[in-house]
């Protein structure tokens, strides 16, 4: 367990600076349906070989679009996409051996469960045997076993799914993309079946092109993710990285819950910067090219903030005006107003004292400079 | 009170609809060559009912060169407006084609167009390709009347199609021929069977396009008729409508087995 681990994040380490040999390359593509509106925007993102990469973001982001001219369904409008270091530009779908699982699973249903799964493997002129052979073992790698006579309206929303993810997998291509493939499965359903595609993707080493709006999905699932937002990539990296340095306010916000303030850089030394937010001075960690003078957002995750028993404790300590408490069981989640901020929340986990605070209280609250990243403002109309 | 008045109301609507239709089936077993029941048929004496115009028609070779060339024209048209049809509506389905609502419009203006204008029209046009009088003419001539039946049910039937499937299936490797003839017309094929069958009844029960362009060698059922009816006045004309009406309720029945089973409406 340990030594997986250990692999796991040795990998995300390698990947985190992109060595390796890309798979998939996105050159400054850009994709307009009308010439006028860019659904796409300047394009630049590869993806590795036997990578799990996740293309998150809000819908209209442009994430399904770029899954979609990968797949060669849509043409991009300006640069290029290699795939192996092949330029695909005029090749069509059928010719590029991409495995697809589609948002709503397009299972033929006239057919059989072994007949979906044996199409691929027709078409490329297999013969019979040996397909049988392989629709036979691609049921058992997504544990359907003994259903080829099955008909697809016979099986749950989560067995055809996994008929999907076999049909994408029966003729071996080294490149699989998914399309919000759980979206229509419940909760317990959808975590299940994240493993399942993890484990699958790991016991065969193939590239995964996944598209998905649920950032837990993303997280839970990705070797990297990619985070759109109206057409553009915001920052590009493993789970834990973007959580913990997001480089964009909509980074900041989209994955994870973060309090945003709003400020203006009075002092810079070194990585600490020192931040007027017109309603107290804050000490912050800068992360993003900016000079003294310069408009900043401050990122603070609600979970770093905590209640100061003694003054003192923290170089950034407010006094704050207790809103709203909401007990979430394992924590409290309080919003106060601090800093000019109304909505600022405060995550107090669930332990021995946490009930002190109540609604109209005044309290003192505090966080570190480095839990505290002041990142360069974003442009307008990117917020989620 | 309401409810009595309402229901007599329908059952006359009924009555007046499926009479004139109903009482052929009687009279084509009438023992004489009268159009009226005699007073042996109201009495129920076996003797006033028989066989003997179904004998006629089964005996005549203008009758059955009349059903021949109405089979042989009924599937040549049938098979044409359905290859056509079933391509117009796929091309009327891409949210891509330009001008699709014109293109609809002109494609089903057959169905709105008086016969005898169409008829009249084809007339002229066939005779200067010397198509007129031929059996060639009236299969394309019946194409035309019976491809708007065509388009209208396959164009619903893919109102319910999932375009995903045909971009699965190319995904998977399948060129367009394979996928539509293993992925999309078998899911679509409902509707174009319907199709079809309505753009066969259509050239079936046609009389004024063959009244104007068929030769004596192109006589079909209805044309036969129709000359029964002007010169003869027997009773086998009967027989046959007797015939046509079984052969119309079996082509319904296939309709409505095919709306079931496709769960579209056709």
């Amino acid at each position: 367990m340990t030594e997986t681990r250990a692999a796991v994040v040795g990998s995300l380490g390698e990947r985190t600076d992109e060595s390796g040999t890309p798979h998939v390359e996105f050159l400054g593509v850009g994709k307009s349906y009308d010439g006028v509106t860019q659904v796409v925007r300047d394009l630049e993102l590869r993806v590795y070989e036997g990578e799990f990469l996740t293309l998150l973001g809000p819908s209209g982001s442009g994430k399904t679009t770029c899954l979609m001219m990968l797949a060669g369904f849509e043409a991009p409008t300006a640069g290029r996409i290699r795939i192996a270091g092949r330029r695909v530009d005029d090749v069509p779908p059928r010719r590029r051996n991409i495995g697809m699982v589609f948002q709503n699973y397009a299972l033929f249903p006239h057919m059989t469960v072994g007949g979906n799964l044996a199409f691929p493997l027709e078409v490329r002129g297999v013969d019979r045997a040996n397909a049988a052979q392989r629709v036979r073992r691609a049921l058992e790698l997504v544990r359907l076993t003994g259903f080829e006579d099955r008909k697809p309206g016979e099986l749950s929303g989560g067995q055809q799914q996994r008929v999907a993810i076999a049909r994408a997998l029966v003729f071996a291509p080294n490149l699989v993309l998914m399309d919000e493939p759980l979206g229509a499965l419940d909760r317990r359903l959808r975590e299940e079946m994240q493993y399942e595609i993890r484990r699958i993707q790991r016991t065969l080493g193939v590239t995964v092109v996944y598209v998905t709006h649920d950032q837990q999905e993303a997280m839970a699932m990705s070797d990297r993710v990619a985070v759109f937002n109206q057409g553009r990539i915001q920052q590009v990296a493993p789970p834990e990285v973007l959580y913990e340095e997001p480089e964009r306010g909509f980074v900041a916000t989209f994955i994870g819950d973060n309090n945003l303030l709003q400020g203006r850089i009075v002092a810079a030394r070194g990585d600490v910067c020192v931040v007027d937010t017109g309603h107290g001075i804050v000490q912050a960690f800068l992360v993003a090219p900016l000079e003294v003078g310069d408009a900043v957002t401050l990122a603070i995750r609600p979970e770093r903030v905590a209640l100061a028993a003694e003054p003192g404790l923290y170089s950034n300590e407010f006094e704050a005006l207790v809103d709203d408490i909401a007990f979430l069981g394992d924590h409290l989640r309080v919003r106060v107003a601090v800093c000019g901020s109304s909505s600022f929340v405060v995550k107090i986990p669930n332990r021995a004292g946490h009930g002190g605070v109540l609604e109209d209280d005044r309290i003192r609250i505090g966080w570190t400079p480095l839990d505290c990243r002041a990142l360069a403002p974003d442009e307008e109309g990117e917020r989620p | 009170m309401g409810s009595t008045l309402h229901r007599a109301f329908c059952a006359a609507v009924f009555v007046f609809l499926i009479a004139p239709i109903l009482v052929i089936v009687p009279l084509s077993f009438n023992a004489e060559p009268y159009f009226t029941f005699t007073e042996g048929m109201l009495r129920l004496d076996a003797d006033a009912w028989s066989l003997r115009w179904y004998r006629t028609v089964a005996g005549d070779r203008q009758w059955l060169q009349a059903v021949v060339n109405s089979i042989v024209i009924g599937i040549g048209a049938t098979v044409l407006a359905t290859t056509l049809g079933v391509v117009a509506a796929l091309g009327l389905a891409d949210p891509r084609m330009p001008g699709r609502r014109l293109a609809m419009g002109l494609l089903i203006s057959p169905m709105v167009t008086p016969v005898i204008v169409s008829a009249a029209g084809m007339f002229f046009f066939y005779t200067s390709l010397g198509l007129a009088q031929t059996h060639i003419g009236l299969i394309l001539a019946h194409a035309a009347l019976g491809t708007p039946f065509v388009v209208i049910t396959v164009t619903a039937t893919l109102s319910g199609f999932d375009t995903n499937l045909m971009r699965a299936s190319a995904g998977l490797g399948a060129g367009p021929w394979v996928g539509f003839r293993r992925v999309q017309l078998p899911i679509i094929l409902p509707g174009v069977v319907s199709g079809a069958l309505f753009a066969f009844a259509t050239s079936f029960d046609e009389v004024v396009t063959v009244l104007f362009m068929g030769g004596v060698e192109q006589r079909t059922i209805p044309r036969q008729m129709w000359s029964g009816v002007r010169e003869e006045i027997s009773p086998a004309i009967l027989a046959v409508a007797t015939l046509l009406i079984l052969f119309a309720l079996f082509l319904m029945g296939t309709v409505e087995w095919l709306r079931r089973r496709g769960g579209r409406p056709a």
